[in-house]
């Protein structure tokens, strides 16, 4: 291999697909896993313990809705005890009093709470739950009375971008330390409902202004990340900062995943903890070696100056847009089908605004594209 | 509505620490000091290492820098302007409060 294997800073843990919201864009898989596949409290405990053995120094905890375990608390003392920065990811919606003051007390060091809109009419309608806004008010209100650093995380698309600005002045008024402006990235449910989400350029170019005035003006004063939308990039991102290298997921099942949506690429297998410990999987596993470093690219990205800048981009969009895993993510300027992107805006655009009666979305949940196992 | 808050300037009379979502710890994996914060880490050189762990709370940026220019037996204006310098930046990235 061209670049030397490092122990992995980074873990996602999605400990549940359950989750009270339907966002069209989630990025849990199509096939969302009941609640009796879950790992149980000591499976987790034992994953965490093996990670931060193995150099993991920050977990997410994600979902679905994390808040939905009951041994969430439990499960940030493990991870607390062993010197592990917990990041919490969730929807804010339905936890019940005191709880949020126990995750503190467990040990949490942050919480990142989703706003689907900054009006409470956008975050009904996108999550498909009322009164949800309101609730993750409420939701921010605790954490900050708990003494908890703060994220609002704002996923972008049609249907809300042209609230950016009310995003910013909502994270200032709940005193949030942080704020991600999120691009919606066209994996999972996202690619499903694609055309109806997919912003149009004007709104685009508009959002990069109004973020880059932002981060100027507010600096030192709230912290403004932007996730820039992949479809009209000229180079593509580095997704999961390189495939398998220096970060890695996990299923609500203790599959572990290189990115979210790894498991779109029908050429790989994954494998679950236990039997087989984290370390062997890091180091040794197929599908975790399969686009590793820089030996399995092809040209451009083989020949590219920034090949270890972007690290080829992402390859489940590779997949779902040009066809093969190993291709150049077609987000770069250098892809032979890059127009291919523009296309497909226009495109969503088309039918994005074609007359219709129906609710334009497919809701996330369980069994509306599959059955789930 | 809160009032807005203000960006924070360094002066000699600040008493630099620590934000709660900011906390050095030592990874024995790495062998090395790593700043961790809700999405990146840092890993600060020891001269960074040495500041960041002099923003107790209690000290003000004019007992750190009489502090490091005694350490390293340095000018303090040289280590005023290069300590100044490197709590502003931190500061603007919110990693260090004042």
């Amino acid at each position: 291999m061209s670049t030397p294997l490092l122990p992995p800073i980074g873990m996602l843990a999605e400990l549940t697909h359950r989750c009270p919201l339907q966002c069209p864009y989630c990025s849990n898989p199509l096939e969302l896993l009941k609640a009796n596949r879950e790992l149980d409290t000591e499976t987790w405990l034992a994953l965490f313990s093996e990670a931060a053995d193995l150099g993991v120094l920050q977990v997410h905890l994600s979902g679905g809705e994390p808040t939905l375990r009951r041994d969430l608390e439990q499960l940030i003392a493990g991870l607390a005890g062993r010197g592990v920065y917990t990041n919490l990811i969730t929807a804010g919606v339905g936890i019940v009093e005191g709880r949020i003051e126990a995750f503190a007390e467990a040990g949490l060091d942050h919480l990142q709470l989703s706003f689907q809109g900054a009006r409470p009419a956008t975050t009904d309608r996108i999550g498909n739950h009322k009164g949800a806004h309101e609730k993750k008010l409420e939701t921010a209100r605790r954490a900050r009375a708990a003494g908890l650093p703060l994220t609002i995380n704002a996923p972008i698309h049609r249907h809300n971008i042209e609230e950016v600005p009310e995003f910013i002045d909502l994270a200032l008024s709940l005193g949030a330390e942080r704020l991600e402006i999120a691009n919606v990235q066209y994996a999972g449910w996202a690619l499903t409902n694609r055309d109806q989400l997919m912003p149009e350029r004007e709104a685009v170019d508009r959002q990069a202004e109004i973020v880059a005035e932002a981060q100027e003006r507010l600096a030192g004063i709230i912290n403004i990340d932007f996730v820039t939308p992949d479809y009209f990039a000229i180079y593509p991102k580095p997704c999961m900062g390189g495939w398998a290298r220096d970060a890695f997921m996990v299923t609500p099942d203790g599959t572990v995943l290189p990115c979210h949506a790894a498991q779109t690429i029908p050429s790989l297998s994954f494998e679950r903890f236990e039997p087989r410990r984290l370390s062997s999987i890091w180091a040794d596993s197929p599908g975790f070696n399969a686009f590793r470093g820089t030996d399995w690219m092809q040209e451009p990205c083989r020949g590219c100056e920034r090949r270890e800048i972007d690290w080829g981009g992402c390859r489940c969009q590779a997949m779902a847009i040009a066809g093969d895993a190993a291709a150049t993510d077609p987000a770069c300027a250098k892809s032979p089908i890059h127009a291919r992107m523009a296309m497909l805006v226009d495109e969503a655009k088309r039918i994005a605004t074609a007359p219709s009666r129906e609710e334009p979305f497919v809701y996330r949940r369980i069994g509306a594209m599959t059955e789930s196992a | 509505m809160m009032a807005l808050r203000e960006r924070a300037v360094v002066s000699l009379r600040s008493v630099p620490s620590l934000p709660k979502h900011a906390r050095i710890q030592y990874d024995s994996v790495r062998q090395a000091f790593a700043v961790l914060s809700p999405e990146k880490i840092f890993w600060p050189n020891d001269i960074s290492l040495d500041i960041l762990r002099r923003c107790d709370g209690r000290s003000t940026v004019g007992d750190i820098i009489a502090g490091l220019a005694a350490d390293y037996e340095a000018e303090q204006e040289a280590v005023a302007t290069d300590v100044i310098a490197f709590l502003q930046e931190w500061s603007d990235k919110l990693l260090v409060r004042l």
